[in-house]
């Protein structure tokens, strides 16, 4: 998987809560196979109407946050299925961070497995990004993995955690099924006396 | 208790011990299955059962990209359910040809791995979830995946079972094992005596609604008290299924006396010595009397009414007797503004009865509520009776066996009669992956798992409730108390 470890980048606010993965990428492209750039079905019906037109209002098709490479959202986002293809979706539009009060587990798991970092932040500091990045359109973050911190321009940050293992693997770029083979004796142990 | 000592390779030793002995259900399955502990906490378990769906074909190819194959396809079984059309049984009228090709996938995928395949041409296809359970795939103990946030569905026989992502997949594939982090454990005890026309469905619903669609995340749920004892095994797969619209891990109930009815003499249960051994370690498995969770949660179902969700999450559910609620009443700003745009989005208007929402479709299936028994609800208050003249209104049973056993029982002709489409097995419109779509701006009563925007099709508005609450709206044209249409 790809490395991150330092990233300064235009953040897209979604001041909303619950978003599903269906949200993330509808079910009519869950048959594309991986190779496809899942970043054009990226909130797919939010960012585009029947007829193909960009929704004005929706804040990905707004000039300052199109570049954005990582976003701020509510409490449970991902939640809802588990197709990783909302990972797919994210990381091939170029988001690399996702901050967030909490998660849906299987979404954040898979965010994991593809080096799409999500970062849990008390509801405080979370309100508080989205009402600069609302104030100020295009505002950057920094996301600091080797420090744990999320920091604004101007000196705020918050520090955020990450487990020693995820860390190691986004700052090598390290892949899991590697590490799982590396304990091949361990599994082979287990089966040996495992009767089912 | 065996002592499985791990080479130090910075990784931690497990020991367990008699004076160790893990009091729950959950800690039981989870401890039986951890081959090592990785430092940042997460352990390595086995996988006893590896289901398979027809949305596997990116995990296959990044087996084969990494010049990997399946480790143990003994464990696993595939068959298809997301993209098979429900009109007939032929792939080749799969429009979308990279549909067709993920169905034809796990076809190739499995056969050439070894891993056991029913496809269309044999009538144990299904829904994966409801395959599992009936052909005794699933049983206590056992520590289940699927490439489906609805394998929760599988706690139901005393399971630990939970839906993994693409990546995943493809690591059970080439190792049998799955990295997790162990969850905390929720017991939601649901005490009183289900009145006539409520069942499961409607106790999950008021589960969600009380905890939120969250309300469970980071935990395994157990589900407990006597009206829990006192459901189906059907009933149970309902109530487990819809765990992960809590956003729990997993979801799960003891295995006890119907349990070991429902899986005797089914086509891969244990037989025979090795049945009477099963029983003895399925009997261990229940929660010890004085075992601690982590939360706690009580419902008394006694006074439960049909249920009906209202909004776009599961957790918007409220008795049919309610009425559409007001953003104006919300607890603060955004759960106003949320509200707002949720009521925009399916046409409601607040403080409206739930009883006059019209409308437009009825989809009685899913892995939710395509088994026999919620057929069998639905039909019996179908029986004698029309559909609305301006609803279009489906049941898809959840597998080939379930089709064939309620034709066996007559229920098909009492649909159709009724002017319903009785079709073949699949997801079908739960998500509507295969093309069975619900319109946009369509209303539909649906015995599915989920009503987020766009969840049945670009625009359509999804109502969640049983199979019986589904075929009075059906009948009736709009949202309805189905005990109405039973006290005839």
């Amino acid at each position: 998987m790809e490395k991150l470890s330092l990233l300064d980048a235009v953040a897209l606010p979604i001041a909303r809560a619950n978003v599903d993965t269906d949200q993330i990428v509808p079910a009519r492209y869950l048959q594309k196979p991986r190779s496809a750039d899942f970043g054009a079905f990226l909130f797919r019906d939010l960012r585009f109407a029947a007829d193909g037109s960009e929704v004005p209002g929706f804040v990905l098709n707004q000039a300052p946050y199109r570049h954005a490479r990582i976003v701020v959202a509510q409490r449970n986002f991902g939640c809802g299925s588990s197709r990783e293809h909302a990972v797919w979706a994210l990381y091939d539009y170029g988001i690399r961070a996702v901050i967030a009060p909490s998660f849906g587990d299987i979404f954040a798991t898979n965010a994991a497995k593809n080096g799409l970092l999500t970062i849990a932040l008390p509801d405080t500091a979370v309100d508080a990004l989205l009402a600069q990045l609302q104030r100020t359109p295009g505002l950057q973050l920094r996301v600091d993995v080797p420090q744990q911190r999320v920091a604004l321009p101007g000196g705020t940050s918050f520090p955020f955690e990450l487990g020693a293992y995820l860390k190691t693997c986004l700052l090598e770029g390290l892949d899991e099924l590697d590490y799982t083979f590396s304990q091949m004796a361990h599994i082979e142990a287990f089966e040996r006396s495992y009767p089912y | 208790m065996t002592l499985r000592a791990v080479r130090p390779s910075g990784d931690t030793i497990i020991a367990t011990s008699p004076a160790a002995q893990p009091a729950t259900l959950f800690d039981k399955i989870w401890q039986q299955h951890c081959i090592v502990e990785r430092d940042d906490g997460q352990s390595l378990l086995y996988v006893d059962r590896h289901l398979l769906q027809d949305g596997s074909a990116p995990a296959f190819e990044m087996l084969r990209q990494r010049k990997l194959t399946p480790r143990m396809p003994a464990r696993a079984f595939a068959t298809p359910d997301h993209y098979v059309p429900t009109a007939n049984r032929d792939l080749a009228s799969i429009a979308d040809a990279e549909k067709r090709a993920m169905a034809e996938a796990l076809r190739t995928d499995s056969t050439s791995a070894g891993i056991r395949f029913f496809g269309l041409d044999d009538p144990r296809q299904g829904i994966v979830h409801v395959v599992g359970p009936e052909q005794g795939l699933s049983q206590p103990g056992m520590l289940i995946v699927c490439g489906d946030s609805h394998t929760s569905t599988h706690g139901a026989l005393g399971a630990l079972a939970f839906g993994i992502g693409a990546t995943e997949v493809a690591h059970v594939l080439a190792t049998q094992t799955l990295w997790q982090r162990k969850p905390k454990t929720l017991r939601v005890t649901i005490d009183g005596r289900l009145a006539a026309g409520v069942g499961a469905k409607d106790i999950i619903l008021a589960v969600i609604a009380q905890i939120g669609a969250a309300g469970a995340t980071g935990h395994a749920i157990e589900y407990a008290g006597p009206a829990i004892e006192g459901l189906s095994m059907e009933g149970r797969l309902t109530v487990c299924n819809m765990s992960i619209e809590a956003g729990a891990r997993a979801g799960m109930i003891a295995p006890d006396d119907t349990t070991f009815a429902y899986l005797a003499q089914r086509p891969f249960a244990p037989a025979g010595a090795a049945w009477d051994e099963a029983l003895v370690r399925w009997r261990a498995l229940r929660s010890a009397a004085d075992a601690q969770f982590d939360r706690e949660v009580r419902l008394d179902v006694g006074a439960l009414e049909p249920m009906v969700t209202w909004g776009n999450s599961p957790e918007d559910a409220l008795p049919i007797s309610g009425r559409i609620p007001d953003p104006a009443h919300a607890p603060n700003a955004e759960r106003r503004a949320a509200m707002a745009r949720t009521l925009d989005y399916m046409g409601l208007t607040p403080g409206a009865a739930l009883t006059d929402v019209k409308i437009d479709r009825a989809f009685i299936g899913s892995c939710t509520n395509g088994r026999l028994e919620d057929l069998e609800a639905a039909a019996a208050v179908v029986r004698g009776r029309k559909v609305a003249p301006h609803v279009d209104a489906w049941v898809v049973p959840g597998s080939g066996i379930v089709k064939q056993a309620a034709e066996a029982r007559g229920l098909h002709h009492v649909f159709e009669a009724a002017g319903f489409q009785w079709r073949h097995a699949g997801c079908s419109m739960c998500l509507g992956t295969n093309g069975d779509q619900v319109a946009p701006g369509q209303r539909s009563a649906s015995t599915t798992n989920r009503n987020f925007v766009g969840r049945q099709g670009p625009g359509s508005r999804t109502h969640l409730m049983s199979p019986a609450m589904a075929a009075a709206a059906a009948l009736r044209g709009h949202l309805t108390d189905v005990r109405e249409l039973l006290a005839r």
